[in-house]
């Protein structure tokens, strides 16, 4: 029988996060979301306690830690200020991780020591206006001519791609086509490494988002950009595949920052209801406020327990594929479930921005959508049932 | 340079805090390391890193004395940079007073001192549960160091070592010979928090536990027994009481004024 009692060092990690969160983000936590400012003085103390190498090995800079390290710290940031944890989980999952997965050991030594270090941020441009998972809507075209590769397309919501610290922008793009057996075509699909002071590349206005406001998030257009043939990432083709496998981690991530959402939802309403009075007694006495946080605790403790086992899994080397998008369903509509509990406990003010509850319920409506929607979380379990 | 930095378990300030136990003293049940102990910490690492650290031939050595769970202030110290720690836990420790905890703690620090002479001691300039201030005087004093109080720098050159204090109105720099006893504010720098390598390396780190014996103190000369001052009483401050309503009925402001005047806040 798995334990799901965190090892010591494990649990010195989340509590030091956790405080660095309380003591660190949550001050200026409304500030950024007000001002739609990027949090780069949190950044750089994230990049000093080392967040951003966590899953990487010491000889690129990195913390030699493991990617459940990560996950509890995306938790406990993500308690806090979604869009600090969301800052923190592409710069390390999207940004840095396929230049470790796939990358040479040239690309790794060039990339990853300054990315680790959280001195540099990397985005990941995958989604276009019409491809995001489904992948064949891919129109970015690379052609490869005289050793370049020449990139043309544009990309949508791509976090952390236009910070005054983002160096580079990880680029899938169609590099041919591929004639199946059955005589279809199929176009194949690349990533390319794109350092973003390439002449051509530029990342355009940001959103104006619904939430995760301090997080940076752009369109990119990509207009006859030149990068050397040395640039593509892993074998010419496998960029779906290898992106595949980049979001089955992802999730996990997803997933763990989900549930400190839920969570830091919960702490806020039981301490709410503890203060807050109406007729006579605080509110937390009253079993409708009681059977809400219950139920919001459930929901927190579920969806921790189903990011505990995909990560326990994935560390173990075991298939993962269906207990990530099961986590990262459960995490997100916890998320959103929580957020919207909270606010309702919160009555009145639950629906004034500067309550992190009205933060969540703005921030939590992402995570049913991004990194695979509910329903193509759905759609992967029920593939993994052989439906 | 060999720095030992006294760090102190303490309370957690976040916690409601309670009075338990027979000599009615805090419950230390939900203890940290003290905040204030963080800046000498984080100022010794400074002092080490800015000399090339240990491959430099500096160490930092955390030294704290307390019950057993006091060794969790001594992990955290590790994980955040000491080099090596010291705990010093006696059953007859218990209830010791400024006096008899500066007595003991000379005492750790000349048995520390056998693996070779220390150049600096740094300690925060409180605990924030006993509040007194007075351990780093009474340490130099025993010791016969030099002592140099509320820092809001220290720097070493050399064999001296100057601070800069800030006391009312005034700064003054004071400088002394090593080695010596330095207290430092929460002014003086940012602790840093430990990263995950340091949580890791901090499972390699040595903890030297010591006792009286190995310090070379009686059970007399410490605890209850040895210490100057008794704690006669202490009382939980009362919870506190639901303040005025005033309900306004045409008359609120005349009533809030009258309650101001009487209360000589006006």
């Amino acid at each position: 029988m798995t334990d799901y009692g965190l090892s010591e060092e494990y649990q010195d990690l989340s509590d030091t996060v956790r405080d660095f969160a309380d003591q660190v983000v949550a001050p200026v936590s409304q500030k950024h979301d007000e001002e739609h400012s990027f949090p780069y003085e949190v950044v750089q103390g994230m990049a000093e306690l080392g967040l951003f190498g966590l899953p990487f090995p010491e000889e690129y800079g990195g913390m030699g830690g493991d990617y459940f390290a990560l996950a509890l710290a995306l938790e406990q940031l993500g308690r806090v200020d979604q869009s600090v944890a969301i800052t923190l989980e592409a710069g390390v999952s999207l940004g840095a991780m396929p230049v470790h997965r796939f990358g040479t050991d040239a690309q790794k030594e060039e990339w990853l020591p300054s990315l680790a270090s959280g001195q540099a941020l990397a985005g990941f441009g995958l989604t276009e206006s019409e491809a995001g998972s489904d992948a064949g809507g891919t129109k970015t075209k690379a052609v490869l001519q005289d050793g370049q590769w020449i990139i043309n397309g544009s990309k949508e919501f791509i976090t952390n791609s236009g910070t005054d610290i983002t160096r580079l922008v990880t680029v899938t793009a169609v590099t041919g086509t591929t004639e199946r057996p059955d005589g279809t075509v199929k176009k194949e699909i690349s990533t390319i490494l794109v350092p973003t002071d390439t002449p051509g590349f530029r990342a355009e206005k940001a959103y104006n988002k619904v939430g995760w406001n301090a997080s940076d998030t752009h369109p990119l257009s990509l207009k006859d950009v030149h990068v050397p043939e040395e640039n593509l990432l892993g074998v010419r083709g496998r960029g779906y595949a290898n992106f595949l496998s980049i979001l089955d981690e992802g999730r996990i991530a997803i997933a763990a920052l989900g549930t400190g959402a839920a969570q830091g939802c919960v702490d806020s309403a039981v301490r709410y209801a503890k203060e807050r009075h109406a007729f006579g007694n605080m509110i937390g006495k009253y079993q409708a406020i009681q059977f809400k946080i219950a139920r919001m605790q459930a929901r927190a403790h579920t969806a921790r327990l189903a990011y505990y086992d995909a990560a326990a899994r994935m560390l173990a080397g075991k298939p993962f594929k269906s207990q990530a998008a099961i986590a990262k369903m459960v995490a997100g509509e916890a998320a959103m479930d929580n957020a919207r509990d909270a606010t309702q406990v919160f009555g009145g003010y639950g629906f004034i921005n500067e309550f992190s509850v009205a933060r969540h319920y703005r921030d939590s409506k992402i995570l049913e959508i991004g990194e695979g929607t509910t329903e193509v979380q759905l759609m992967l379990i029920a593939r993994e049932l052989g439906l | 340079m060999k720095i030992v930095v006294l760090v102190k378990h303490v309370p957690d300030a976040q916690f409601d805090r309670h009075l338990s136990g027979p000599g009615n003293t805090v419950d230390r049940s939900e203890s940290i390391l003290s905040e204030l102990d963080e800046y000498a910490l984080e100022a010794a690492l400074q002092l080490s890193e800015a000399r090339g650290g240990e491959k430099g031939g500096n160490s930092v050595i955390a030294l704290t004395m307390g019950p057993d769970g006091a060794a969790n202030s001594i992990k955290k110290s590790l994980q955040i940079g000491a080099g090596e720690g010291y705990h010093l836990s006696d059953a007859a420790l218990a209830g010791s007073d400024a006096a008899a905890t500066s007595l003991a703690l000379s005492a750790a620090l000349n048995r520390i001192a056998q693996d070779g002479p220390i150049d600096l001691v740094i300690g925060g300039m409180a605990s924030t549960d006993g509040e007194t201030s007075l351990v780093p005087a009474q340490l130099a004093e025993r010791l016969g160091w030099a002592y140099l109080g509320h820092a809001k720098s220290v720097d070493v050159d050399g064999d001296s070592v100057t601070v800069n204090r800030e006391v009312d109105g005034h700064a003054e720099i004071l400088q002394a010979s090593l080695p010596a006893v330095v207290s430092v504010t929460d002014q003086i720098n940012e602790p840093r928090y430990p990263n995950f390598k340091g949580i890791i390396a901090a499972k390699r780190k040595k903890t030297h536990p010591l006792s009286l014996s190995e310090v070379g103190l009686d059970a007399s000369a410490v605890g209850t027994q040895g210490s100057l001052t008794v704690l006669d009483e202490a009382q939980e401050r009362p919870a506190r009481t639901q303040g005025t309503i005033i309900t306004d009925e045409g008359d609120a402001g005349i009533k809030l004024v009258e309650f101001l005047a009487a209360e000589k806040l006006i």
